[in-house]
């Protein structure tokens, strides 16, 4: 395991009219045992990020380098990585032991195949894929191939893992369950893993860092709980949160007392309390009710503006209810998007 | 919807069109079969029962044409023939009755060893330089790849015999006239634009995917293509086998002109059998039906290959 250091790096795609920035000047380092969750919309350069770092592309300026060494210009086989697919990409001509086998048997490895038993043996059962060892790589469903796929990655113990949505296509009970596994194995081994997600439970529970990228710009990197709560922009204010932070024109807050030059106010869904009139920043309608069982999602319509609140479980509110609206630790945007400090 | 009804392509088809279609498949192949059979039964005819008319289906069988494709024969009066020790062999036997004598073995079978070594061969380095091309133009940004590519499909524009008279030249300069090399040399540039093309558009289809996680794996380029792309393209390299075999076996026109002695192979060799005392269809079937069988065994060989079909579904697209 060991630290890897992005410098600087660029890459383009493409030529004159077409030419596609895909990542720009990023800068990043993932420390040594730790495990970084890249978050960003589709097409934000993700996925050439962790190629950048495998090797499978070469950047257009800056530096890569892994556990200190320069490998900007090292082959992949020799960078010490283990890459898990987004396409799950197993060799469709190999059983799934000899998939999970195969990066064990490569040239440069050579390891004595009583010891591949053991570790494939060892995976396998991790990945609950035991029974399937003898199958053709093709004839799995999508789960068990990325399970596959992830096994693949986990039979050696590379400089870093790294992971573009490896648990995508795994029904929810499978993902916590691999979730909490992969986050065990990276303590036990302080694997060093770069781990890409849409999925906003696997960026805020396994990652010691978010970095958000945004078409192929490093926007925030920070801990989960910094980019919830300190979001740099508009973009990184999206990303998280589940419903989605709610956003509301200043002009619609005259009772707000935002800074000067705040353009949109936005508040987190437990931010938005439902307030005794008196006290509160506005009078909404309540709308639409969602009971999950634990929470209630409050729908309520805010001089012509949505927004979602929580509610407790247990309370009498009912649709077409009049309610005074409260905004607690709200944060303020300009008109460009960026954040811009309370009560400056 | 009108859109969603794409059911009829998964469900079975009826017992009856089944019926239908095997009946016209067979139909099809007895027919295409009818020559081939002709052939392989007039191999075992006697020479008189092979022009008689109307044809003979029934016939004792012989082996007059298999024995005078094998030998070479001279014809004795029956005073000097009755004076011989007796006959060794059914083949002397057979001579014998028809007032001949077994001088030799023919060129048959070192007509038949040319063939053999100059198709596979030539089909070995065409498919052998075509699989490494083609994984060049499919992987690597070839500077005027696309030019380079119709150039090589061009090659194939005009009937290669065009060229006759200026190869015809050239390996008489070069000495390759009636030799196994240049044969070899001639198909194999023949077959190799064939076979780039067909290979690329195989080679195409398997994702960048599995190389670059074999690169990652720790393997070379060299070795991931050995360990992956080979393995997922055998299809295509098996298809592309037998088309390089069937032209490089069956090629006539350049075996014509530019072999004779040495280096010829089976197809001009075939008519000679003919000249060679009277019209003899008996061996110049039993040529043809032993022609035939390498051809047959390597197309049954690999056809496991063939129909194994291409493998989708690992890389989710
Ligand atoms: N080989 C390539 N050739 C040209 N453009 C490319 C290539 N690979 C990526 N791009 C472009 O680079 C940008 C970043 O792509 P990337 O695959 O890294 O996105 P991503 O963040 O992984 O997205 P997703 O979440 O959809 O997987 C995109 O605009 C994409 O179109
Ligand atoms: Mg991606």
């Amino acid at each position: 395991m060991a630290e890897v250091r992005l410098d600087a790096v660029s890459k383009h795609f493409g030529t004159g009219e077409a030419a596609v920035t895909a990542i720009a000047e990023m800068s990043l380092t993932i420390g040594d045992g730790e495990l970084v969750i890249l978050l960003g919309p589709t097409g934000a350069g993700k996925t050439t990020t962790l190629r950048l770092i495998a090797g499978l592309e070469k950047p257009d300026a800056g530096r890569v380098s892994i556990g200190g060494r320069d490998v900007t210009g090292v082959n992949p086989a020799e960078r010490d990585v283990a890459f898990v697919f987004q396409q799950y990409s197993l060799y469709p001509h190999l059983s799934v032991y000899d998939n999970l086998a195969f990066p064990l048997r490569s040239p440069a490895r050579r390891v004595p195949e009583a010891e591949i038993r053991r570790k494939v043996g060892e995976v396998a059962r991790l990945l609950r894929i035991e029974d399937k060892l003898n199958n053709r790589a093709t004839h799995l469903s999508g789960g068990q191939m990325q399970r596959v796929a992830i096994g693949r990655a986990l039979v050696r113990r590379p400089a870093i893992y790294l992971m573009d949505e490896p648990l995508s296509s795994l029904d929810a009970k499978l993902r916590s369950d691999l979730r909490l596994e992969l986050k065990r194995i990276q303590q036990e081994l302080g694997a060093t893993i770069l781990y890409v997600t849409h999925d906003q439970i696997e960026a805020m529970t396994m990652g010691s860092r978010i970095g958000v990228i945004d078409r192929g710009r490093l926007v925030q990197v920070g801990t989960p709980r910094e980019i919830y709560e300190n979001p740099v922009d508009l973009h990184v204010a999206q990303r998280l949160g589940q419903p989605g932070i709610n956003l509301v024109p200043r002009a619609l807050l005259p009772e707000v007392p935002a800074p000067p030059g705040a353009h949109t106010i936005g508040a987190r869904t437990e931010h938005v309390r439902i307030a005794r009139a008196g006290h509160a920043d506005g009078v909404g309608l309540v709308r639409w009710i969602e009971r999950l069982g634990d929470q209630n999602h409050l729908h309520v319509t805010l001089r012509g503006q949505d927004l979602v609140t929580l509610g407790e479980p247990d309370s009498d509110l009912s649709v077409g209810d009049r309610v005074g609206v409260e905004f607690l630790r709200p944060l303020y945007f300009d008109a460009a998007g960026r954040r811009i400090a309370a009560g400056a | 919807m009108p859109g969603l009804s794409t059911a009829h392509s998964v469900v079975e088809p009826s017992a009856l069109s089944k019926r239908i279609a095997q009946g016209i498949v067979i139909l099809y192949a007895l027919l295409t079969m009818i020559p081939l059979a002709w052939i392989l039964l007039t191999g075992f005819k006697t020479p008189p029962d092979s022009i008689s008319y109307p044809p003979k289906l029934v016939f004792q069988p012989s082996l007059e044409g298999y024995c005078n494709l094998f030998t070479t024969r001279s014809r004795q009066t029956p005073e000097y023939i009755a004076g011989l020790p007796p006959a060794e062999g059914m083949c002397d036997e057979i001579a014998r009755s028809r007032n001949m004598v077994v001088a030799g073995p023919s060129k048959f079978v070192p007509r038949f060893v040319n063939s053999l070594v100059i198709a596979f061969t030539s089909t070995l380095l065409a498919v052998g330089l075509g699989t490494l091309a083609a994984y060049g133009f499919s992987r690597f940004r070839v500077p005027l790849a696309d030019d380079l590519l119709f150039f090589i499909l061009s090659t194939r524009m005009m009937p290669p015999i065009a060229v006759a008279i200026p190869i015809y030249l050239m390996y008489r300069e070069l000495g390759l006239s009636d030799t196994k090399l240049g044969m070899i040399l001639l198909y194999t540039a023949v077959n190799v634009s064939l076979a780039v093309w067909l290979l690329k558009g195989f080679i195409d289809e398997i994702p960048r995917e599995y190389e670059e996680a074999a690169m990652i794996d720790g393997y070379t380029r060299l070795q991931a293509f050995r360990k992956v792309v080979l393995p997922q393209a055998a299809t295509g390299i098996a298809a592309t086998a037998i088309f390089c075999l069937i032209f490089a076996w069956n090629e006539y026109a350049f075996a014509v002109l530019l072999t004779s002695g040495e280096a010829q192979t089976t197809p001009p060799f075939i008519p000679f059998i003919i000249g060679e005392g009277g019209q003899d269809w008996p061996a110049v079937a039993a040529a043809t039906t032993l022609f035939v069988i390498p051809i047959f065994v390597f197309t049954i060989l690999l056809r496991k290959h063939l129909l194994r079909g291409i493998t989708f579904g690992a890389v989710r697209k």
